[in-house]
């Protein structure tokens, strides 16, 4: 019984390994992959907004069936530029002219939430500052001298930099300075959209995924059960 | 702990319940796996993409003229066929294997004797139905390789099947049905949509 | 019907051992009635190994091996192939999972001394195929030709380079170019696929051979083929395969089943452990990510490369790193002549084996949590303290093991 326990903490050990990590403190993004209204407003906002620099070279126009978009609706909401339903979604861009103006290719967005992760996401399209030392006029608190423009600057408005001494530590927060057309809780949401969009657009699969996934565990649960009960009858023999 | 055991391994109804109860369960699993798997190897989105349905503007396509396009990476031929072809096709109804297009090689819309939505306008995937060759356009009337009788149609030079200016295949000859004509249908009076009735259903 | 099958049956016999075969292997192989929890993970490695090569066959069938491509061709599968993404997961997936069945059957090993006459050339075996699934997870992980696909491979390769004398060779050798390319990573492609694969098939077949032949040890570590009923020649302790181990793995199974499908359909990445979160941005081959660390199996290993820091007898530290690396997985392969005991099972022996494999584990942990931190002081200061701690264990075994005080093993084997 004892070496029993030993080893079962043995086991357990991996997971206090994984329990760990802080990093900067980051907002959690409110996000929900299954609100088909939310992710179509953030598609809408990804094609009006994001579209036009970055690519998403991996996803298909006609994909967003998953997210209650049929193809006519497809083709008048989120296709502008005569290309067809089944085409990659690509940016009307080139790469030379990105780095030309930003001085790198903005990168595609196809799985830049599979990589930063949605609350990286939802604090840095939040975090935009104005700052005259820059190229673009404009710096990031989560991201440092981001090659990246504020595109929604018109819609949050403009943020300054404010740093107070607590404690003799300094810290960073941000004070808005100029209103945008929405309201801070309005762009909140927002950017959520946004953010539960690219979520959606990093892995389009997940929620038939998720949805496959509870059938074929309540199979094996079942199967379980029934060799749990094979098993038993042939040891049966075992004396 | 008995100093000898002995094993009986008899089938009991328990036992054999259990054990068909497991082997059912055990199927149902392989084809539940196996399904997926299956599935992965049909056209992927991208090939339905590439396969997706062709516009075709045919306002310059002269009669006598022959427009060959690509759909599903396949020829496709669009033809448009003058009075004197036309009339070619009764004619040689009586050296046809199924002259009155019988078998499922079209839409219901193109089984009439010109196969075709507009009489002159012949859509046809540019394959033969033996194995796959792409038949020539022979317009010559009695060209000394095809004989005397030859009319115009489709020759495939592979092994010599025979189609006439509908891609009706002729009687006695390796190819076994009539060419195929894909669904197609006209947006405008010159706008061909080739691939599919109409332009949701793509 | 049945006398059809029957004359069948015979028809194949005389042209193929088929019967003989499956009564050698399955009905009449008696295992021990005893094992434990832990004797599940023999089948469990045979499982995931079946479980790779199907759905390696269906990635090769959408993967392009091309470094322009080959990121795209894996989001492509993910995407636009049907059910590409399942295939894919059950893949990346079964890959961390591997290497969890395999640490836990050689555990299992380590505990009641699976590796001890008559069963050293099986533990040997078992190695080979260790290192050539360390191989194929290496080889596997650069395919996709993300970011940590590329830096991560970049160092292990770099650590070649380390070797006196022929290491610059060998390096150029490995890469195929001048740096890690295109060329690397097509041929990497191909030990994925063809060779590895095929190394590891035979190698298991072997393994499977080479304990028939000994017969399986037990939680007990006794022999039961020393006491054999006089009549029929079985042993008195042992059961045939099948049906009893076919029936008792089949629960194995789904129980492993049903964890397996937890990660691939409710957490594919496992926060970041299985697929890393830098692995999904494209190799770039300017630019370091900021923190790179392996996949969470090599990390243990990883930490003890890092953790010699001087030179040390003419070798320098880099050399050393590397040499230590490689000894914390082929010292595996000395247990058998390591191990004094007169016992083998950890039933039966005493207290400092059980604290110093309780040490062993320990550190084996700890290194691989090092491995997945960016290295400070402190940490370099854990990874020497705990590698010392790993080599320990095998080290004074010799000694340690002669000396314990055992318990003396039963005859018979007990529940």
């Amino acid at each position: 019984m004892k070496l029993r326990t030993y080893l079962f903490i043995l086991c357990m050990a991996p997971l206090a390994i994984f329990a760990a990590p802080p990093g900067m403190p980051l907002d959690k993004a409110p996000i929900d992959t299954k609100d088909n209204a939310s992710l179509q407003r953030g598609a809408e906002t990804f094609v009006n907004y994001c579209l036009t620099c970055h690519a998403a070279s991996y996803m298909r126009y006609n994909r967003h069936r998953d997210i209650g978009l049929d193809e006519p609706t497809v083709l008048d909401k989120l296709v502008f530029t005569g290309q067809k339903a089944g085409d990659l979604m690509l940016t009307a861009m080139s790469e030379k002219e990105g780095e030309e103006w930003f001085g790198v290719v903005p990168p595609d967005l196809s799985v830049i939430a599979r990589s930063r992760g949605a609350d990286w996401l939802y604090t840095y399209l939040r975090a935009f500052y104005r700052d005259s030392t820059t190229v673009p006029g404009w710096n990031n608190l989560v991201f440092d001298r981001a090659a990246m423009p504020h595109v929604l600057y018109e819609l949050q408005g403009e943020q300054k930099l404010v740093v107070n001494i607590v404690d003799g530590k300094e810290i960073e927060s941000l004070e808005l300075e100029k209103p945008g057309k929405l309201s801070v809780s309005e762009y909140d949401q927002y950017v959520a959209d946004l953010v539960n969009y690219l979520v959606y657009l990093g892995e389009p699969a997940a929620n038939d995924r998720k949805r496959i996934g509870m059938y074929v565990l309540i199979f094996l649960f079942g199967f379980l059960a029934l060799s749990i009960a094979l098993k038993r009858e042939y040891w049966r023999d075992i004396h | 702990m008995a100093d000898s055991f002995s094993i009986e391994n008899e089938m009991n109804g328990r036992r054999r319940f259990l054990v068909a109860a497991t082997t059912v369960a055990g199927g149902i699993a392989g084809a539940a796996v196996a399904t997926p798997f299956l599935l992965s190897m049909m056209p992927s989105e991208r090939a339905k993409a590439a396969g997706a349905p062709v516009e075709v503007d045919i306002e310059k396509l002269e009669p006598g003229m022959l427009l060959t396009v690509e759909w599903r990476g396949r020829v496709v031929w669009i033809l448009n066929r003058t009075p004197e072809m036309l009339a070619t096709l009764e004619k040689l109804e009586g050296q046809l294997a199924d002259p009155n297009s019988e078998k499922d090689q079209q839409p219901d819309y193109a089984q009439n004797r010109t196969r075709s939505i507009k009489p002159e306008i012949l859509v046809a995937v540019g394959l033969c139905t033996h194995l796959g060759c792409s038949p020539i356009l022979r317009k010559d009337i009695a060209p000394e390789d095809l004989g005397p009788d030859w009319l115009g149609g489709f020759f495939c030079p592979c092994h010599g099947s025979k189609f006439d200016l509908a891609g009706r295949v002729y009687s006695n000859l390796p190819a076994p049905t009539n060419m195929v004509v894909p669904p197609h249908t006209y947006l405008t009076d010159t706008r061909l949509l080739v691939g599919a009735e109409s332009k949701e259903s793509a | 019907m049945s006398k059809g099958l029957n004359s069948l049956k015979e028809w194949i016999d005389k042209r193929f051992p088929m019967t003989s075969n499956w009564e050698a292997h399955l009905s009449k192989y008696y295992a021990p009635k005893n094992f434990n929890f832990w004797y599940y993970f023999g089948s469990l490695a045979l499982l995931v190994l079946v479980n790779q090569l199907l759905t390696g066959i269906f990635l090769t069938m959408n993967y392009k091996p091309d470094a322009t491509l080959a990121f795209a061709s894996v989001e492509y599968i993910m995407r636009d192939v049907d059910y590409g993404w399942l295939i894919r997961y059950m893949h990346s997936t079964g890959a961390s999972m591997f290497f969890v069945v395999v640490y836990l059957h050689m555990f299992r090993g380590m505990m009641y001394g699976s590796y001890r006459k008559p069963r050293e050339l099986l533990w040997l075996i078992g190695m080979a195929i260790f290192f050539v699934l360390m191989s194929l997870a290496f080889t596997g992980y650069i395919l996709p030709w993300g970011q940590m696909s590329y830096w991560g491979a970049q160092v292990i390769v770099s650590m070649f380079g380390a070797i006196p004398v022929v290491g610059d060779s060998l390096t150029l050798l490995l890469l195929g170019d001048f740096n890690l390319s295109d060329a690397t990573l097509n041929r990497f492609f191909a030990y994925h696929v063809v060779t590895l694969p095929l190394l590891m098939i035979v190698l298991v077949f072997v393994h499977i051979l080479a304990l028939h032949e000994v017969g399986s040890n037990n939680p007990d570590g006794i022999e039961i083929k020393s006491n054999k009923n006089p009549k029929t020649k079985i042993p008195v302790d042992g059961i045939p395969f099948h049906p009893y181990y076919s029936v008792k793995d089949i629960v194995g199974v789904i129980g492993f089943l049903i964890i397996f499908c937890t990660i691939v359909f409710f957490a594919p990445e496992f926060g970041g452990y299985f697929l890393e979160h830098n692995n999904f941005i494209p190799a770039n081959t300017l630019q370091t990510p900021d923190h790179i660390a392996p996949v969470w199996y090599f990390t243990p290993y990883y930490s003890m490369l890092r953790a010699v820091t001087v030179n040390f007898l003419w070798i320098d530290a880099k050399l050393w790193g590397v040499i230590l690396m490689a000894a914390a997985v082929i010292i595996f392969a000395f247990l058998p002549w390591l191990d004094r005991s007169p016992v083998k099972s950890i039933r039966y022996k005493g207290p400092i084996f059980k604290f110093a494999l309780t040490m062993f584990v320990i550190s084996f942990f700890v290194l691989g949590w090092l491995g997945m931190k960016a290295p400070t002081p402190l940490y370099t200061l854990l990874a020497q303290i705990f590698t010392v701690i790993y080599f320990a264990f095998f080290l004074l075994m010799p000694w340690y093991s002669k000396i314990d005080k055992t318990k003396p093993e039963p005859k018979r084997v007990t529940k």
